[in-house]
């Protein structure tokens, strides 16, 4: 019975034409079908015209299954994508998904979208209103922040890239003074210039901050601190001294045991309670102080999964050159360490920025709180979608260039 | 003479069971001491206790007229003058061969960069791996690994050297690089404790024989008589197998 001969290299020039064919012809038929809603095969019966393309990219891609068939294309296509006849149906659907997938996305991102007017009005197609990002871009970026005062904002951020972006190019001895500025004194410059209060700057409260800025300000931050606070509780918890090994112990366990909406809760309604009368610390603070702690305890188990990493023999030979319990962890024992836990530490402190949208239980609203604050006005109802879609591209983009960075650490 | 390391009495444990019991050993400076012994005899664990990577439990251990006790400034005081060689080398993989030999002087020993720089290039040349000297330990061979060891260490100008089975974890090729060293070394004037089952270069550099069972020592000879007249029937027993 071999009416039909099986593909192989010696009827590869009838077979592989054949089959090349049916899939494209089974590909277009789908791409015909979902960009301009028209069925070639409309004349068989229905049933049939609708898996067709199915069964034709199927038979297309037996005949074209020859192995070791000398041309190029042909040989990487079974390799990758045909080489059975699961795998082959596996490629169809997911080739078929993607295109019936293209054309509703691409109306609704910008074919149908409205790009132009300033109301919710204006927006009469059926996609997305973009509008209402237009719109509110401004309180998106900086929450509350009175109009006027916005450019201490923008100057603090942009003192921040230009200290960043020249750093590159300068030597490696001004490197270390432009990096011990970043992280010792701009902070608090930044903080000042935003806040306000002296210099004839305006004063600015807390709670007026918001949207995009103020999730940068809070991971910036919070990285800052978390990262320091974490490596001693790692090594405090590998200590051979009892009690500092319990507490760090018992701040680890307890920190990380507790979720952080708890703790941003506690910091901001009960702590306050717990203090002197008349004592005030303001919200933003609480919170920065809450979320480092909880970001800590976890940055602390990460890096001691480094230092448990570490042959014990590193640590002898340290000790055996006469080094003490600082040098040793800070010129041998940490350097090795947190490069083996990069990974790990890029995957503790991107949780960290997508954590902070939670502080809108404290009433302060970075940049997804402010989208939930602007998708509830009476005049903009029905715009959660938009929105929501508007942040997640926005912390995708941060993330992502976060997890880049860490990438590019490991590599050298 | 005066004697570089003083061991009187010292009794060590892993919780229940007992690695060195009643150790007594006395080195004077320049010696040359090769301990031998059965794996699991403790000889490794007596000499890391000189340096205390190990802490002992009972006795005194006087290294240089200082008691090793529980001061750790005293330890690191010893631990800078008393240099050690590991069977895994223990290089700092994340530093160069020239940062590896640099380090511990310029942070322990206060050297400025480039004095230390220069007594690492002299000890790198001395081991012969000066054209090594801005590689990383990765990408040298096991040998030039502990020899670059054995750099690092001399780098810290020790009064003590101590070995622990610095070849046991190099191929037979490599074995007589490391030993050559060693020998020079010898000639030197260095003080030296080694534990090696290296009997070709104990009875060419060692002035006394060591041999350890059981956590005690069985046996202390000069090395002529070790090898030629052993008294104890654990000594001969052991030479048997290994010679």
């Amino acid at each position: 019975m071999n009416l039909i001969a099986k593909p192989s290299k010696e009827n590869l020039k009838t077979y592989a034409p054949i089959g090349l064919f049916l899939v494209s012809l089974s590909i277009l038929d789908v791409f015909i079908n979902a960009f301009f809603n028209f069925n070639l095969m409309a004349f068989l019966p229905s049933q049939l015209s609708y898996f067709l393309p199915l069964i034709l990219g199927f038979i297309g891609f037996y005949l074209i299954r020859i192995e070791f068939s000398g041309v190029r294309f042909l040989d990487i296509l079974n390799k990758n994508i045909n080489s059975n006849n699961f795998n082959a149906l596996l490629t169809l659907f997911t080739i078929f998904i993607i295109i019936k997938s293209i054309p509703p996305m691409l109306d609704w991102f910008i074919l149908e979208a409205n790009f132009l007017g300033n109301s919710k009005d204006d927006c009469t197609g059926d996609g997305a209103c973009w509008v209402f990002i237009k719109v509110w871009f401004n309180r998106f970026m900086y929450g509350l922040y009175p109009d006027a005062e916005q450019w201490r904002i923008n100057t603090a951020f942009l003192i921040l890239f230009a200290i960043v972006g020249v750093s590159f190019f300068v030597s490696e001895k001004l490197k270390k003074y432009f990096v011990l500025f970043l992280v010792f004194v701009f902070p608090f410059l930044g903080i000042k210039l935003i806040s306000g209060g002296s210099f004839g700057l305006e004063y600015v409260e807390s709670a007026a901050w918001g949207g995009l800025s103020l999730t940068f300000i809070i991971s910036a931050f919070a990285i800052l601190f978390c990262f320091p606070i974490g490596v001693i509780l790692a090594l405090g918890r590998r200590s051979s001294l009892p009690a500092i090994r319990y507490i760090s112990i018992g701040f680890i366990e307890l920190w990380r045991g507790v979720p952080l909406i708890t703790v941003l809760f506690m910091s901001a309604v009960m702590f306050p309670m717990f203090l002197p009368d008349g004592t005030f610390i303001d919200k933003l603070i609480r919170v920065l102080i809450a979320i480092t702690l909880f970001e800590a305890a976890y940055m602390a188990e990460v890096v001691r999964g480094g230092l448990q990493a570490l042959p014990k023999g590193q640590y002898e030979a340290a000790k055996s050159l006469g080094m003490g319990y600082w040098r040793m962890n800070a010129l041998i024992i940490l350097p090795q360490a947190l490069k083996l836990v990069i990974p790990g530490i890029a995957n503790t402190l991107l949780a960290l920025v997508k954590d902070t949208p939670l502080i809108f239980v404290v009433g302060l609203m970075e940049l997804a709180g402010m989208i939930g604050l602007a998708k509830t006005n009476p005049k903009w109802l029905g715009m959660a979608m938009e929105g929501y879609v508007f942040a997640g591209l926005v912390f995708w983009v941060i993330c992502y260039a976060m997890s880049r960075y860490s990438q590019n650490l490991e590599k050298n | 003479m005066g004697k570089i390391i003083e061991l009187k009495k010292v009794n060590k444990w892993f919780d229940k069971f007992q690695v060195l019991k009643d150790i007594d050993l006395e080195v004077a400076p320049q010696e040359k001491i090769v301990i031998c012994g059965p794996s699991g005899s403790g000889k490794s664990t007596l000499i890391r206790c000189i340096n205390r990577l190990e802490e002992h439990q009972q006795g005194n251990i006087v290294v240089d007229g200082t008691e090793l006790a529980e001061n750790t400034k005293n330890i690191e005081k010893i631990r800078a003058e008393v240099g050690m060689v590991f069977q895994q080398f223990n290089l700092f993989p994340h530093l160069s061969i020239l940062d590896n030999c640099t380090l511990a002087p310029i942070w322990v020993k206060k050297l400025p960069k480039k004095e230390a720089e220069e007594v690492a290039m002299k000890n790198l040349t001395r081991v012969q791996i000066d054209d090594q000297a801005l590689k990383f330990p990765g990408q040298l061979s096991g040998g030039q690994q502990q020899r670059a060891a054995i750099a690092r260490a001399l780098c810290m100008e020790p009064k003590i050297m101590l070995f622990d089975e610095p070849t046991s974890a190099l191929d037979p090729e490599m074995i007589k690089e490391v030993l050559d060293v060693m020998v020079d070394l010898a000639k030197g004037g260095m003080t030296m404790i080694v534990v090696t089952h290296e009997m070709g270069f104990a009875k060419e550099v060692a002035d006394y024989m060591i041999f350890m069972d059981e956590g005690k020592i069985v046996e202390r000879a000069k090395t002529k008589e070790f090898f030629e007249n052993p008294k104890s029937d654990r000594t001969k027993l052991f030479l048997s197998q290994i010679l």
